[in-house]
């Protein structure tokens, strides 16, 4: 992809050798024994991709999201788990970059993370609220300069391994349930208390179980604000965006592998177009618009960050609904295009132990429409949908 | 002078109606925010509804924004903006 940042090409190049020859190699160990996936997150701090959202004035590239979902999606081609993990740790370090910078405690904490390279988790679900991110029951109690915050989670992906976790809670003890703040709770000053397993069908290495938080920290680690205006400008955006760009990189891994099946075929039997190469030529238009899909939005929120009115306009219903689209229409894509692929491939995708085996990919998709309930979504769309009038 | 101007007493038997605010909405000043008085963006949608029913009007798309509908002084200037046009 065309980058205006001149190191993104070398950027890129590390996270596909990265991917080819660390995250692949590990993926069907990952998936099969739903651990997290070490020594790519290990290999991603090495090459300084972790710090990839964060503006150069502290020290990082300050990629945009055509850069970092670009960068999601090709890691996911490899390892659909690591894909996710990264692209929610963007999205963490996005929230702090774009609302967080008024605040002297978090200019520092930006250049901490590029320096030390921190992997950032997220507690939005409640035991109470479930996938209704824009509701809290816990709340943020401060006193003389700290703060302290309880949280029942129902979805914690990778908190055991990371070094900070943004949590969302109301502003206070007597603020309404949807009046919430972000907060960054530090290793160290923290204690999860796992509630429930995290043996799934698929993103098995995200690790996201439940936990009970306990924590404490200086009242300056609550992020300026309010959560409502962090939600849609960049949470949400950030989310979406970079989701469908790494479920689409799961989805053109199994093409590419059924692509890899129909190409053998006909080597065999030159002159003749084999009749799975049909169901290639179809399954790969709808890639292609999956792509575009992405591309385009991603593009769009770029622009916006030009625009005088770039933050207005993403707080518009019209952007809104655009997202939530977007969400609905790759997460239904994906496993589709995936279970398109399989007939492709046969029997050698069915099995697990073939190098055309789709089942990984197919378990990881199915977590799409779930990842924030697409009926929900679709609910509120259907909602916003009585004033918009897309004119 | 506000406390007897119809269209705010409208505006404010609408968000009482649709809002969903934990606090009387008469008890609200003109510039209050009304997301930090509990109303969600669903309630928001609702609200608009209602204004665009009451008032005869249809928001524009590009009004269809938090800042438009964030306290009461501000829905009043929007729907005054679409009234006098
Ligand atoms: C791989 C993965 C990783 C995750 N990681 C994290 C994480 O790191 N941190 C975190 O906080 N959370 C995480 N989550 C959880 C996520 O944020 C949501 O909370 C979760 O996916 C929703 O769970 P649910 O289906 O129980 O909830 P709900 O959204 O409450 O849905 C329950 C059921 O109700 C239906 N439903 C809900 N609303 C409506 C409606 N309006 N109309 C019709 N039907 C409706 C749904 O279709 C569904 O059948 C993760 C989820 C996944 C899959």
């Amino acid at each position: 992809m065309t980058s205006n940042s001149p190191e993104f090409g070398a950027h890129l190049a590390a996270l596909k050798a990265l991917a080819a020859q660390v995250a692949a190699p590990n993926a069907a160990d990952v998936d099969a024994k739903s651990r997290f996936p070490r020594e790519t997150i290990d290999a991603l701090q090495k090459a300084k991709l972790l710090s990839a959202p964060v503006p150069k004035e502290f020290g990082g590239p300050g990629y945009g999201m055509r850069e970092l979902a670009a960068l999601c999606s090709t890691l996911a081609q490899a390892c659909g788990s690591s894909g996710m993990v990264l692209a929610m740790h963007y999205i963490q370090v996005a929230c702090i970059a774009r609302h967080a910078q008024s605040s002297e405690f978090f200019r520092g904490y930006l250049r901490e993370l590029v320096e030390h390279q921190y992997v950032l988790a997220s507690m939005t679900s409640e035991n109470g609220t479930f996938g209704e991110t824009r509701t809290s029951i816990c709340a943020v109690e401060r006193k003389d300069g700290r703060f302290k915050l309880d949280k029942d989670a129902t979805t914690g992906s990778y908190c055991q391994h990371a070094d900070g976790i943004l949590v969302t809670c109301r502003r206070a003890s007597d603020a309404p349930s949807s009046d919430q703040v972000l907060v960054l709770v530090r290793k160290g000053e923290y204690q999860l208390t796992q509630t429930t397993s995290w043996d799934t069908l698929g993103m098995r290495g995200t690790c996201s179980p439940g936990f009970k938080l306990e924590s404490t920290g200086a009242e300056e680690q609550i992020i300026p604000g309010s959560f409502a205006d962090s939600s849609a400008q960049t949470m949400v955006p950030y989310s979406h965006i970079l989701w469908a760009s790494l479920w689409w990189g799961i989805a053109a891994d199994a093409v590419a592998r059924a692509a890899e099946f129909v190409r053998g075929g006909a080597r065999k039997n030159p002159g003749v177009v084999p009749p799975t190469a049909n169901r290639l030529a179809e399954v790969s238009t709808q890639l292609q618009a999956m792509r575009h899909n992405w591309l385009a939005l991603a593009a769009e929120f770029d622009s916006f960050l030009l625009a005088p009115t770039g933050l207005q306009d993403l707080l518009s219903i019209g952007w809104a609904l655009k997202m939530n689209n977007l969400k609905i229409n790759a997460s239904d894509s994906a496993p589709q295009i995936v279970h398109k692929a399989l007939q492709i491939t046969g029997i050698l995708g069915y099995k697990n132990d073939s190098k055309f085996s789709l089942g990984r990919h197919y378990r990881d998709t199915l977590s799409a429409s779930l990842m924030i309930s697409n009926d929900r979504i679709a609910s509120k769309s259907a909602s916003m949908l009585l004033v918009f009038k897309d004119n | 002078m506000t406390a007897i101007d119809p269209m705010t007493q409208k505006i404010r038997r609408i968000l009482k109606d649709h809002g969903r605010l934990s606090k009387d909405a008469d008890s609200l000043g003109a510039e209050s925010d009304l997301y930090e008085a509990g109303m969600t963006s669903h309630a928001s949608v609702n609200v608009m509804l209602a204004l665009e029913g009451e008032f005869n009007i249809e928001f524009p798309d590009h009004m269809l924004k938090r800042s438009v509908f964030d306290s009461i002084a501000s829905i009043g200037a929007a729907v005054g903006e679409l009234q006098g046009g």
